[in-house]
């Protein structure tokens, strides 16, 4: 078996950056805490044997804090890599060495790898290395893992390190304390249990996994306890060894940080605590102003979305027609009012290239006949109107990689803190929500950074309200349409993700209405100086994002476009049915001397009657059929997408919608319906949007789910989002249908609704003042 | 002075001398370097008002008034 190195350090020192230099692999780095879940592999090829380098999530502690640090310390503990190599940010040692010190409790072989030392080096920062070393009794490597500096050094000294055995040392002075520490130490030796000093040192704390675990020997520190009396922290024992570790680092190792002496004027600002005003604070002033900060929050959301669906460039009313036009359209032939966004221009041409290029061609040179219509209608249909979206989907992502890879994320979660809590979210809930405006598997696997169980429970149930990438392209085809949604498509997709917003802040206190829970989870977080995206980091996310896409499209997409194809143009008696040049004859298929009626009778471009196929018949026609009796209350009059002859195609979409969301808009496009033939009002496309958007998510993220929820709470859960997105979608389109009929109705059914939400709003707001009250 | 670390002004200096609060949120603010004598500087307050970012140990840390309000300071006067 090969050997097995493992990273661990604090979240944001640069840990996974490390772990794309080594293993040359592109997993997922961002600039906020908690972007690795769960640990990842990967092989270190360039020494004597092949190294697995396994990449733990980023931790502060071996606490049981969260989930992550649960899953960082058993892996160290119980899996025994060969090696761990600490990375440790050279420019924040002080809080960085702490994670240090409990890790060399653990009886493993340790290298420190020093990270950010070109920073260190621009700022003409040093560190004593070798005294360093020598104090902490293990090899130390200075590297830069983003410029990929030393790293051959670092994975060297590990091997090195790895060949031999290391027993676990510990910081801590107090000599009573280590007194019992020894005593309960050698507890754990005779009970023959690995690393007893990591284990000694953590019962003394009173770690909450460790007592549960001994809970024979939490009497002997219980006892030890009553004895003890330190002068600042009476017997506290948990504050008695952070506070050992802290002081330990600060008298040991802060004199090895020799700041730039031309800078020292503000070193000695440094040292009351008082930073010096670097760029990132500058930035930050502008970006969590007290009263500028939300709305360039919401203009930097709106910015993202204007750019990438936008129909015209900051609403500036352009004529265009004829050259201009067609090369701003892509080739459309129709005039434009306005320069499209970059977003809009690159699918437009996407769209000429799939759709006049490849299959018209195609058309004019293939024969007529079933597998003509399976490639062109089906498979070329169905994908290729999922992949003309890959531009727009690829341009959001850019930019949500740049607001994350920059540390804005973590200060959007400082800005809304306040206002999600009033929902019982802490503002840490709102980062793997943002995740899942990526996609909802990391996102709800990222829940585990949340210490709290039900806030836990209670973010996976929002999920869905954010809308993920795979949604996109159904907003994106909405955002085309004729009708008034067509007209102002970005307000429309933009409405879409701030109502998502707004609607996981009224699901938040519709389900805190109905819980006795009135604990509301602490939010202490570190907030990461801003920095440059790195080209790298974004073009690695870019590069993941487009290959999932990619081959969800030619793998599980198109499988569903065949099945889709073959159940809308094949009947229950398995026959094709959608034969070209039809005549009458053909076209009613005599069974048992019942007349199918197969064929319609409709009028062509020059006025001349013919017969063509009706897809209602086919099986699948028949089973959305059923279908539409089902979802009809959710858009039944006309404009609705329930009502008349499409709408049960708009209900087997849905469906196919649990395979994967790209799958909605492959299924309409194979049932022949694209931004050109969906007739739909404002109220029947928000009320489809609204459905899509809150309900059952696909597979993978149901799996992820499961893989985070246990027991009733999944099946709760499911229950949930399929109940909610229904309810919504019907209030809707209840809404938007009393506006088409008068808008003094209309008023009415908003004023009902937004006074039942503002009421329950009231209540829950109560009640969680008063739980504060109590916890202060 | 001794105050509660969300009675300090923006720009105010303290030295911690009391962590209150108890179970995970303590230990988390223990793990966080918010230990007894460690030097915290208000930066700012967010734009509703809470939660307060503070600089402590070389780097800026977010937390909740209610939290803050757990914390004992000695500010100069």
């Amino acid at each position: 078996m090969s050997k097995r190195f493992a990273l661990a350090g604090n979240p944001n020192c640069g840990k996974t950056t490390l772990f794309n230099s080594l293993t040359g692999s592109t997993a997922h780095v961002g600039n906020w805490p908690g972007v690795t879940v769960d640990k990842k592999e990967g092989t270190y090829k360039k020494l004597a044997e092949n190294i697995d380098i396994i990449d733990l999530p980023g931790i502060y502690s071996l606490s049981p804090y969260t989930s992550e640090e649960v899953v960082s310390r058993n892996y160290i503990l119980e899996e025994k890599p060969d090696c761990v190599i600490n990375i440790v940010d050279a420019t924040n040692l002080e809080r960085n060495l702490y994670l240090t010190t409990q890790l060399l409790e653990i009886d493993v072989p340790m290298v420190v790898a020093l990270n950010m030392c070109d920073v260190l080096r621009k700022n003409g920062d040093t560190i004593k290395i070798d005294e360093l070393a020598k104090r902490l009794g293990v090899p130390v490597v200075e590297i830069s893992a983003l410029k990929e500096e030393n790293l051959d050094s670092l994975m060297k000294a590990a091997y090195e390190a790895s060949r031999e055995r290391r027993e676990g040392s510990t910081v801590i002075e107090n000599k009573d304390l280590l007194h019992l520490v020894g005593d309960v130490k050698i507890a754990f030796e005779g009970m023959k249990i690995a690393n007893p000093l990591f284990h000694a040192i953590k019962l003394v704390e009173l770690d909450e996994l460790e007592t549960k675990d001994h809970p024979s020997l939490v009497k002997m520190v219980e006892e030890f306890k009553e004895t003890f009396n330190d002068k600042t922290f009476g017997s506290d024992f948990e504050a008695l060894i952070a506070d050992a570790r802290y002081t330990y680092i600060s008298n040991h190792f802060t004199d090895l940080f020799v700041s730039n002496p031309e800078a020292e004027v503000v070193e000695s600002e440094e040292a009351k605590g008082t930073k010096k005003n670097t760029t990132s604070d500058k930035i930050d002033k502008v970006l969590t102003h007290r009263f500028w900060g939300i709305p360039i929050f919401v203009a930097i959301m709106f910015l993202i979305f204007h750019f990438t669906f936008g129909e015209a460039l900051f609403f500036i009313p352009v004529h265009m027609e004829g050259a201009a036009a067609d090369f701003f359209s892509g080739m459309s032939g129709e005039p434009l009012d306005g320069i499209p966004s970059l977003g809009v221009f690159l699918q437009s041409w996407f769209g000429w290239f799939t759709d006049s290029l490849i299959i018209e061609n195609l058309a004019n040179v293939m024969p007529e006949a079933w597998y003509t219509s399976l490639l062109l209608d089906g498979i070329l249909g169905g994908v290729s109107a999922v992949l003309s979206f890959v531009p727009q989907i690829m341009l959001l992502f850019f930019f949500i990689a740049i607001l994350e890879d920059s540390g804005y994320m973590s200060r959007i979660a400082f800005i809304l803190d306040r206002a999600f809590r009033k929902f019982g979210l802490s503002g840490k809930a709102f980062i793997p929500m943002l995740t899942g405006f990526g996609c909802s598997v990391p996102a709800i696997m990222a829940t585990r950074t949340l210490e709290d169980e039900k806030e836990k429970r209670l973010t996976i149930r929002l999920m869905t309200c954010f809308s993920c990438g795979a949604k996109a392209p159904i907003w994106a085809m909405l955002a085309g349409i004729g009708t008034w949604v067509g007209a102002a498509g970005d307000i429309f997709v933009f409405t879409i993700y701030l109502g998502g917003i707004a609607a996981a802040v009224i699901f938040a206190l519709f389900l805190k209405l109905f819980s006795k829970d009135r604990y509301v989870s602490p939010f202490v977080m570190e907030l990461p100086a801003y920095h440059w995206p790195q080209a790298r980091n974004v073009g690695a996310l870019l590069w993941e994002k487009l290959k999932h896409y990619m081959i969800k499209a030619g793998t599980i997409i198109l499988a569903c476009t065949i099945v889709i194809w073959f159940l809308s143009n094949f009947g229950w008696d398995f026959w094709y049915n959608n034969a070209f040049n039809s005549s009458l004859e053909d076209a009613t298929f005599n069974l048992g001397g019942n007349v199918y009626p197969y064929f319609v009778e409709a009028v062509n471009e020059e006025g001349e009657i013919e017969m063509v196929y009706n897809m209602e018949w086919s099986m699948l026609g028949t089973l959305g059929q059923s279908l539409r009796y089902f979802f009809y209350p959710l858009g039944c009059l006309e404009g609705g997408w329930t009502y008349g002859a499409d709408g049960w195609k708009y209900c087997v979409a849905t469906i196919t919608g649990l395979i994967a969301k790209e799958d909605v808009v492959a299924t309409m496009a194979v049932l022949g319906l694209d931004e050109g033939t969906i007739a739909l009002n404002a109220a029947g496309a928000y009320s489809f949007a609204a459905y899509n958007l809150f309900t059952i998510p696909c597979f993978a993220a149901i799996g992820a789910a499961h893989g985070e929820l246990k027991g009733k709470h999944f099946w709760l859960t499911l229950l949930w989002w399929f109940a909610m997105s229904y309810v919504v979608a019907r209030l809707i389109y209840w809404i938007g249908a009393a506006y088409v009929f008068a808008w003094w109705l209309g008023l009415i059914v908003t004023l009902v609704v937004v006074g039942a939400i503002v009421g329950c709003g009231i209540v829950v707001s109560k009640r969680q003042k008063e739980a504060l009250a109590v916890r202060a | 002075m001794l105050k509660r670390l969300d009675e300090l002004k923006v720009g105010e200096t303290g030295q911690i001398k009391k962590v209150g609060g108890e179970g995970r949120l303590r230990r988390r603010l223990f793990d966080m370097g918010v230990t007894p004598g460690a030097i915290v500087n208000v930066r700012k307050l967010a734009p509703l008002g809470d939660p307060i970012e503070v600089t402590l140990r070389g780097y800026e840390l977010t937390l909740r008034k209610v939290e803050a309000n757990l914390i004992e300071v000695e500010v100069e006067d």
